[in-house]
């Protein structure tokens, strides 16, 4: 750590010097000859070196400074392997800002610029789906962490680790109105975001801050991950390093994630053995490509199906054992049920009737024996109640999935014996020849409305794949509003083709999470590729000028069904069970009259764009022009005028 | 704006629509021709498609009967005979909100039953891209 040779001097103390000469300036100043009042300095800026010249303060300035705290926050940043930092600019931190850009000369981390938290936040989303770790967030303590808490709130439901770092003053004798200080400033700033924060820390002291960035690192790595919050004081900030100060940043060991216990292991094991119809449900169990490597093994072991519920890239969409396009049969038929970090588990295993009364009734065998793997019984909070309802098993095994299944796999091959293996084999080719038969109902059931316009998602689906099934290509969007075409047609195979959902459920998560996944693919040279919905774009669309500015090459392809598409069946649902009116159902839910054109909206933010698209005639042509561009380095938007889902 | 509530509640039936709806509402290829309404005589396949949408049928199976994986079964073409047909619309029993004779009348609903039929067949793409 380099230490300061210029005399040090604390930013109180400085800016105690700042006053005294402000104070002999107003003196002389009301002496001096009235002046045009236009021509008077701010109040807020009245520091001017002329009256310095003139008449310097009794105490002498120290105006500037080798190192301040920011500059170790940055070494920090940088030991912790931090590539990019997501912000829009605040004060609260602008020594942070400035020690990122030059004292770290920004690169790892580099400053990308944003232009709204929440898309800061949901940038550092996808990026960490990607990339397996978080970049940085840096937000205003109080107006910034607001704007930010939709997406952290998703991020925590989605189990990923975002580093969130909020400036603030809290010495309130430092804070200066003229900047907007005082609104600017909290008490207690990660309150507000604590029922849905994995970790949060007040540090007082650079020594505090080294030790709460390295734990808050590993917390938000250790499974169930999520996000953390530090704040870094704006005085710590800006104040020098003190001379002689011993800085030292503590080792970084992540912590292996939870395994489950031997013996609950062995009796996994040996239901799933002894089950003449077992099944695997999985939605957020693949972590890294090893988890989906993992999974394949479990259940080509036990010959055993898997159904989906796509909250991450767990299985290959192709394997013969992937059962989740005719996940009704299986569930009803099996009699042992493992659930592998689901935390609805409960829904794959019932069904809600939503009508007047609302009543549910399970899908699964009476007797049927469950089992449940997942960390996210370690990290349940009481307020906002990510938890779903609540799944009476047989085994319940605390533990991450993807750290347990070698010990599951291993557990499992012992116990199975040679009569066992061979009913395997048999089940096997019966799961095999209905997967088969599945993807072909699924291909002909994209064939439906295939000259329709707007135009059918299913057709969209296809022409797309047409387009980008020879590159390295990743599919970076949420896909619940498009009918899972994708998940259903495409052969995913590696962890990073597909990244699950937005977890909490907060619209506005797609454009930025997307963007962000692309900044992560893009070292490795894949073809990010999102299906945008349009009413998420809406929510803060200008994270395409970033995008643009930063040279993230993105493939948007907007899926623009001109609404709220699911409000309004929620209304429509409403209004035919009031009977009092069936047709207006769009009133408050669609964007018509005028219809947006997304294509401008992307091309003012200096993103190449065509449409709206109708005919689905034009969509080959259209979209090799755009893969084009991005292929240059840049982002690209298709407005696709589509049917609902 | 989309809220929280209705979002979960979205959520929770995501796993549970393809259990809920089933199979698709359409007859199988080989069943023939489907039965003609009572009051298929005087049925217009092109009102239909105007009460189609005005009804927002649309929203849940597609603007062409296509359906959705999530929504709505498939409707046409080929629809499943009239009788079963009008008889779930009034009374469904599983997820679809009820369209009563209160709001649509019965040639409403031959109309829109006309209109299904109406519906073209599916290209054949071979070899399949996927």
């Amino acid at each position: 750590m380099a230490k300061s040779k210029k005399p040090t001097v604390d930013r109180r103390n400085f800016l105690k010097s700042v006053a005294a000469g402000a104070a002999t300036l107003a003196a002389p100043a009301a002496s001096l000859p009235a002046q045009p009042a236009a021509a008077r300095p701010p109040v807020a800026m009245p520091l001017m070196p002329p009256v310095i010249e003139t008449d310097p303060p009794a105490e002498t300035e120290v105006l500037t400074l080798d190192r301040s705290g920011s500059d170790f926050m940055v070494d920090i940043l940088k030991y912790l392997g931090i590539e990019y930092v997501c912000s829009v600019a605040g004060s609260s931190f602008r020594g942070l800002h400035e020690s990122v850009i030059n004292y770290g000369g920004n690169r790892n981390p580099e400053f990308i610029t944003c232009c709204h938290e929440e898309s800061s936040v949901a940038m550092g989303h996808g990026y960490a789906k990607i990339e397996g770790k978080p970049l940085c967030i840096f937000a205003h303590g109080t107006v910034g962490l607001q704007h930010a808490s939709m997406a952290i709130y998703n991020a925590y439901c989605d189990r990923v680790p975002v580093f969130v770092i909020v400036g603030n003053i809290l010495d309130a004798t430092m804070r200066d109105s003229a900047y907007g200080e005082w609104p600017h400033s909290v008490q207690d700033a990660a309150a507000m975001v604590r029922d849905y924060m994995k970790w949060d820390d007040l540090p007082v002291s650079l020594p505090h801050f080294a030790e709460s960035a390295v734990r808050a690192y590993k917390i938000a790595m250790t499974p169930p991950m999520g996000p953390v919050l530090l704040v870094a004081d704006s005085e710590l900030q800006e104040n020098p390093i003190r001379e002689g100060a011993n800085l030292q940043i503590p080792k970084l060991a992540l912590a292996s994630p939870p395994q489950g216990d031997s013996g609950a292991v062995a009796e996994a094991a040996r239901l799933l053995v002894r089950a003449e119809n077992p099944l695997i449900v999985v939605d957020r169990s693949a972590r890294t490509q090893t988890g989906i490597d993992l999974l394949v093994e479990l259940a080509e072991t036990l010959q055993a199906p898997v159904v989906d519920q796509a909250g991450r890239m767990n299985f290959p969409t192709r394997h013969p054992l992937n059962q989740t396009n005719r996940r009704g049969a299986v569930i009803a038929n099996a009699d042992v049920i493992m659930g592998l970090e689901s935390p609805d588990f409960w829904s794959a295993l019932n069904s809600v009737h939503d009508q007047v009364h609302r009543t549910s009734h399970p899908n699964i065998k009476s007797g049927a024996k469950l089992i449940s793997i997942t960390a996210g019984d370690l990290n349940i909070k009481a307020n906002y109640q990510n938890f779903f309802r609540y799944t009476g098993v047989d085994l319940d095994i605390a533990a991450d999935a993807e750290a347990t299944l070698p010990s599951l796999i291993e557990e499992t091959k012992r116990q199975i014996t040679a009569d066992r293996k061979r009913a395997f084999q048999d089940r096997g080719a019966k799961l095999a020849s209905a997967h088969q038969q599945a993807l072909e109902e699924a291909r002909a059931d994209a064939m439906y409305a295939w000259d329709a316009s707007p135009v059918s998602t299913g057709r969209l689906c296809t022409e797309l794949w047409n387009q980008i099934k020879d590159e390295d290509w990743s599919l970076v969007s949420i896909l619940r509003h498009f009918s899972w075409w994708p998940l259903r047609l495409w052969p995913f195979k590696k962890h990073y083709q597909y990244l699950g959902v937005q977890g909490g459920g907060g619209v506005g998560y797609n454009a930025p999470a997307a963007v962000g996944a692309a900044l992560a693919n893009r070292k490795h040279g894949r073809l990010s590729v999102s299906i945008q919905d349009d009413g998420d774009l809406l929510f803060a669309p200008a994270v395409l000028w970033t995008a643009a500015h930063h040279r993230i090459p993105l493939l948007s392809v907007m899926h623009n069904n001109r609404a709220y598409h699911e409000e309004m069946m929620h209304v429509q649902r409403m209004a035919n069970r009031h009977n009092r009116g069936i047709d207006r159902a769009h009133i408050g839910t669609t964007f018509e009259d005028p219809n947006m054109d997304f294509a401008k909206l992307a091309q003012g933010m200096g993103v190449y764009a065509e449409g709206p698209i109708t005919d689905p005639k034009d969509l080959a042509p259209a979209l090799r022009r755009a893969i084009a561009v991005v292929k240059r380095g840049e982002p690209a938007l298709l407005d696709v005028v589509t049917q609902a889902r | 704006m989309k809220t929280l509530c209705a979002w979960c509640s979205a959520i929770v039936v995501t796993l549970a629509m393809p259990l809920i709806f089933g199979p698709t509402l359409v007859r199988g290829q080989n069943e023939g021709q489907p039965s003609k309404p009572a009051e298929a005589s005087a049925a217009n396949a092109e009102n239909g498609k105007r009460l189609y949408t005005k009804y927002g049928c649309y929203e849940c199976h597609g603007r062409e009967g296509q359906g959705g994986v999530q929504t709505g079964p498939r409707l046409g073409p080929d629809p499943i005979p009239f009788k079963g047909f009008a008889s779930y619309i009034r009374k469904p029993t599983r997820e679809m909100p009820p369209y009563t004779a209160k709001v649509m009348s019965d040639q409403e609903l031959a109309d829109i039953y006309a209109f299904l039929q109406s519906r073209t067949q599916p290209p054949v793409v071979k070899p399949s891209p996927f």
